[in-house]
């Protein structure tokens, strides 16, 4: 019998080797027994464990990169939507579950948390975008297991221009601040995605992946 | 609360560390993942490998270093130096960097800072900015800032300022401004410079070049109005650590990440 695998879906957005690592790094440290895959192969998704969605850059492209993998948002659909695997989106990867994304344009997003991706617009004018560097986490729900070990205050690395504003609240696992609330962490069931870069966060980024790839939603 | 940025910066030669960690007792001090490795340990907000590879046969080695720094230090990087093609960039990208610093190919056609910021998206395409006061009195508010390419020799007429509006609206994601006329001098930061552009521009702004002491780190960010601070020397030869400079920052009331 094979190990069980994390797969790490590559559709051509950006770089997926730090989050290879970062994964092969938590997985090490706490001896698990998995293996990684970068894949742009559906059936690998399919036989997957864990599947991880990363993405950089804007979220149409993002959306026509994911789409142009012949099967692969259907077969998301049933390991994620039916058979409940852990599911984690990072950055776009993570913007990509809401039902739309407004960046040069309205977009259709994969709609698996009902919301909406929004310019990050500061009540402060003089904040910087894109909101880029090192932010404190507010936790909502402290009692997550995606946020075991993880606290008040710990500093996550975080580089976008956009936002994701979840319809329900209760979505929020987690927060920062940046002239206003900041989703960092949302989640339902077995789907989650972090808006910050969980594989550039030194510890509590590779705690956080630990946090992942235990969960037993 | 977003926090500044505190950002070692290593010079890559043919592959290997030339200007980097000079303090500790290490077994190579051209091995780039070792010195990576120091200041992702020492707390460093980011790190960034300026490539000065001059024979352009040896311009494949960054890609290694990159690779291998990435494979083991999971803070962002940035990399810049010689970066002429979307093709550079998208292998710098490929082999682990975050982000990656254009400059005499965005000052040749600001045009390939649009096409690199479509292509990969404006989170990783930095701008580094050479620039100099040139004419005015400096602090009077009638100074002018031009920009100046290979190593601060070459001016090129244009005026600093707009060049940084221009290039943010072509995309780049963020400014790595250097003070030329103070680069190696150690008298601080040109901030009449820094606090010109960071006021012009919605992006962030790294400001660089004429580092002497920490007070310099702090003027950057409270005179100078940058989101981040970028230093070599001063951390390198053992001067001051990543540590000191951020508890020191922070008793000047900057926020920074301590944890």
């Amino acid at each position: 019998m094979t190990r069980a695998t994390v797969a790490i879906v590559d559709y051509g957005s950006g770089n997926l080797r730090s989050a290879a690592k970062a994964f092969e790094r938590a997985i090490h440290e706490a001896g698990l027994d998995l293996n990684v895959e970068v894949t742009d192969n559906p059936d690998t998704v399919a036989a997957a464990e864990r599947i991880v969605l990363p993405g950089v850059g804007a979220f149409a492209d993002c959306m026509r990169g994911l789409t142009a993998l012949p099967g692969m948002i259907g077969t998301l659909e049933q390991a994620v939507m039916k058979e409940a695997k852990p599911f984690l989106g990072i950055c776009v990867g993570m913007q990509l579950l809401a039902s739309v994304g407004r960046e040069h344009g309205d977009h259709n997003g994969l709609g698996w948390i009902a919301g909406e991706v929004v310019p990050i617009q500061p009540a402060d004018p003089s904040l910087k975008i894109p909101h880029m560097g090192w932010n404190t986490l507010a936790l909502d729900r402290a009692d997550h297991q995606l946020l075991d070990g993880l606290e008040n205050g710990d500093h996550v690395y975080f580089v976008h221009s956009y936002q994701f504003k979840p319809e329900a609240a209760h979505h929020v696992l987690a927060h920062t601040d940046y002239g206003g609330t900041v989703a960092a962490l949302i989640g339902r069931d077995n789907i989650a995605g972090t808006q910050f870069h969980p594989e550039k966060s030194q510890q509590a980024g590779l705690q956080f992946i630990h946090n992942f790839l235990t969960w037993r939603p | 609360m977003l926090k500044t940025r505190i950002i070692p910066c290593l010079d890559v030669d043919d592959g290997r560390v030339v200007k980097g960690v000079n303090f500790v007792d290490l077994v190579d001090a051209g091995d780039p993942v070792a010195q990576a490795r120091i200041y992702d340990e020492a707390g460093a907000d980011e790190l960034c490998f300026l490539d000065i590879t001059a024979s352009s046969d040896n311009r494949e080695t960054i890609f290694d270093v990159v690779a291998k720094t990435a494979d083991e230090c999971f803070m962002p990087l940035t990399v810049g130096g010689g970066v002429r093609t979307l093709d550079d960039i998208r292998k710098l990208l490929l082999a682990g960097a975050d982000k990656v610093s254009i400059m005499t190919a965005a000052v040749k056609n600001p045009d390939f800072v649009r096409e690199a910021a479509e292509k990969f998206g404006s989170q990783c395409i930095v701008v580094a900015v050479d620039a100099k006061s040139v004419s005015g009195n400096v602090g009077a508010g009638d100074e002018r800032f031009e920009v100046f390419t290979h190593g601060g020799r070459t001016p090129t007429g244009i005026d600093a300022v707009q060049y940084a509006e221009q290039v943010t609206a072509c995309g780049a994601g963020e400014i790595l401004l250097t003070s030329m006329d103070r680069d190696g001098t150690k008298k601080g930061f040109n901030i009449p410079l820094t606090r010109a552009i960071s006021d012009a521009v919605s992006v962030p702004v790294v400001a660089s070049g004429g580092v002497g002491n920490l007070d310099h780190l702090v003027e950057g960010v409270t005179e100078g109005h940058a989101s981040a601070v970028l230093a070599a020397s001063i951390f390198h030869f053992g001067e001051h650590t990543i540590r000191e400079a951020k508890e020191h920052m922070k008793q000047a009331g900057i926020p920074v990440r301590l944890d």
